[in-house]
């Protein structure tokens, strides 16, 4: 990752200085090895970083980075590069404005799966080929990558970008995929009605209303939430009660069906680990299911199953005596 | 007078103490470790430093009823259906947390005092528990916190090897450890020695810890508006989603709203917590007074690190617990702040 961060950055620096773009957005290095914060850097580029803490998709600051003067780099891993084609499709990014880099990603690293493994007190985090080496007041630990990705990178959507102006990539791609995507919905479907509502209580229940899954989601893109209009009473700071903590994420689910690219941000940003991501999936295995694969963000101005119109569309759920499939 | 159990035994104690009154732990559920009511065969975590909500929530609960109204005809009724609760007991508190109670005291305690907080606040006994092995993410030292021994709560305790130590130290401590006195043991000096030991090691620890010397001397009155006019907080905002996880995992921030919930035949007044990353917060009918996030960020640290010690004697709202540098979606939190806009003292931590 050493070698591609250099690449970057010099790359960007032509950019910037044959005045191609103002601006850049990327990840930018914290006060400790794991916690990059995104953001917007000027020619100097000061304190930009690129490694395997930097999962972050960039791809939503694009929205406001649109409205102002001049053109931004933007830095997009390959899933990353699906959220961008998705807004592109919205028209909440106005592509004159952005010069797209596709960059290499070998797998996003999780500090909480790393503290997850009992390591405590960290004073600083190595990537040392298909190891991360931890120094920590309490000794030192080498722990395999693969055991430390985020969820997201398990079920990677390949290694190809579907958007950018030009790519910087690795020769060696790595591929960390090690499960089938559907797996958990799966196992979901086969439970009981009971078994099920006892799994997404247990989960949603510990939900804190913080809002950081529809906030960081590419697709939630709305001007103004319903969730935060206090003259429409839908308006809600907490979870009052249990039919809030569910209802909240299924209406999120529901808005966002068709149109989320499955780039796993609301589970990685959600501080209660719920596992958010597997209701978009549900619905993703289900469109595919009803109106045939689909990914949303594949390419720009594509239409979505569930805005399109076709004669022959399934009718799922409530008519199925209209020769609904379920 | 110091007691002892064995850690084993623990579950024995929980369940005696819950015998007397509801008792909250650091309890893993779902993979996650929140206070919750002990009950048989919860998976009591007193090894997990911090839980994820703070433990504020047992006295500033995120929503609770205040008060409801029924309408009969013309005839409105007032329900009174506040739940203020029973006698409860709190036990493995962090320094950093029991530190919270004395910060939010200073809010909801003023007169007029919130009654609904004093109640729970009067309910409530506080066991404090020293953090065996503290993160990186502990800055508590940095806000005068010892986190080998609370200055808070009506009793202390300790773990070390395999021995559970509890020490009261109010009159209400002293109580409550009677409850469970039977399975104690009271402690000699070779006990005496090994939480001396126990809390020279944690002292060590903390002071190897990459924050624990941050400098706030900066943040205070004089310098208010050199701070609040600092062009930086636009970068430090920059990237700020503008979620609410940060003051939802917050221990000290305390800010609130109170909304009225139609049921159909009435009312149901409600508190709920608010977050001053919002964008309805504190809205008026002349709207929000802070329009950009920028101005919503500068507000959260500028309550903790200015605005609040300014009217409470030089105190932070800040205990330093660690939770917004875990959580933060962004990886921006207060002590990148401070270390920003604190001063060129801390430009070598």
């Amino acid at each position: 990752m050493q070698e591609i961060f250099g690449r970057i950055k010099k790359r960007a620096a032509e950019l910037f200085a044959d005045g191609t773009v103002t601006r850049m957005v990327g990840w930018q290095k914290g006060e400790s090895d794991y916690d990059k914060t995104p953001a917007v850097f000027g020619p100097d580029m000061k304190g930009f970083v690129y490694d395997g803490f930097c999962g972050a998709n960039l791809s939503k600051y694009l929205i406001n980075l649109s409205k102002v003067e001049g053109r931004t780099l933007v830095l997009l891993k390959p899933c990353d590069s699906y959220s961008f084609n998705q807004l592109l499709t919205e028209h909440r990014i106005d592509r004159d404005k952005v010069y797209a880099i596709g960059i290499d990603c070998n797998g996003k690293l999780d500090i909480n799966k790393i503290r997850a493994l009992g390591v405590k007190g960290i004073r600083s985090v190595a990537e040392e080929g298909d190891e991360v080496v931890l120094d920590t007041v309490y000794g030192s630990k080498r722990v395999k990558r693969s055991e430390v990705l985020l969820d997201r990178c398990y079920c990677c959507k390949g290694k190809d970008h579907v958007a950018g102006d030009e790519f910087i990539l690795a020769e060696k791609r790595v591929d960390t995929t090690t499960t089938d995507r559907f797996e958990l919905v799966k196992k979901l479907e086969a439970m009981t009605p009971d078994e099920r509502y006892e799994f997404w209580r247990g989960e949603l229940s510990r939900c804190i209303r913080c809002n950081a899954c529809r906030n960081v989601c590419p697709a939630c893109s709305c001007v103004k939430c319903v969730f935060d209009n206090p003259a429409l009473g839908t308006d809600s700071k907490a979870n009052s009660d249990t039919f809030e903590e569910n209802m909240f994420h299924i209406i999120r689910a529901f808005h966002v069906a068709g149109r989320c690219t499955d780039c796993g941000e609301c589970s990685r940003v959600c501080p209660q680990h719920i596992p958010l991501h597997l209701l978009n999936r549900k619905f993703i295995r289900d469109i595919d299911e009803l109106y045939g694969e689909y990914q949303a963000g594949a390419e720009v101005g594509q239409r979505g199953p569930l805005t399109d119109f076709a004669k022959n569309d399934a009718e799922p759920g409530a008519t199925p005596d209209k020769g609904g499939k379920k | 007078m110091m007691y002892k159990i064995r850690t084993e035994r623990l579950p024995e104690l929980f369940a005696l103490a819950a015998a007397d009154k509801a008792l909250y732990l650091p309890v893993e559920q779902g993979g996650q470790v929140e206070f919750r009511p002990w009950s048989e065969g919860a998976a009591v975590r007193f090894d997990a430093l911090n839980t994820v909500r703070s433990a504020k929530d047992l006295f500033f609960p995120q929503t609770e009823n205040l008060v409801a109204f029924r309408t009969e005809g013309k005839k409105i009724s007032i329900i009174e259906n506040a739940d203020t609760g029973a006698p409860f007991g709190l036990m493995g508190v962090r320094s950093c947390d029991a530190k919270s109670f004395e910060i939010l005291d200073r809010v909801f305690l003023a007169e007029p005092a919130d009654t609904y907080y004093k109640a729970r606040r009067e309910n409530g006994t506080v066991v404090t528990l020293a953090c065996h092995e503290p993160e990186e993410t502990c800055f508590c030292a940095a806000l005068g916190i010892d986190a080998a021994e609370s200055a808070d709560g009506d009793a202390a305790s300790w773990i070390r090897d395999g021995w559970f130590y509890l020490k009261p130290v109010t009159a209400k401590g002293e109580a409550s450890v009677e409850t469970v006195r039977p399975l104690l043991t009271e402690c000699d000096g070779a006990d005496d020695a090994a939480v001396e030991a126990e809390k020279k090691d944690i002292g060590a620890v903390i002071g190897q810890l990459p924050f624990s010397k941050l400098d706030l001397s900066r943040f205070r009155g004089e310098n208010m508006l050199e701070i609040f006019n600092d062009p930086r907080w636009k970068e430090l905002s920059a990237a700020c989603l503008g979620c609410g996880t940060c003051t939802y995992v917050c221990p000290t921030c305390q800010c609130y709203d109170i909304k009225d919930f139609k049921t159909g035949d009435g009312i149901q007044r409600f508190r709920t917590w608010d977050s001053c990353m919002y964008s309805d917060f504190t809205k008026m009918s002349a709207g929000q007074p802070r329009l950009t996030q920028v101005e919503r960020f500068r507000q959260r640290f500028m309550h903790k690190l200015v605005y609040y010690p300014m009217n409470n004697d030089g105190l932070y709202s800040c205990v330093g617990c660690g939770r917004c540098l875990r959580k933060c979606p962004i990886s921006m939190n207060i002590v990148k702040v401070a270390k920003t806009l604190g001063g060129e003292q801390n430009d070598e931590q």
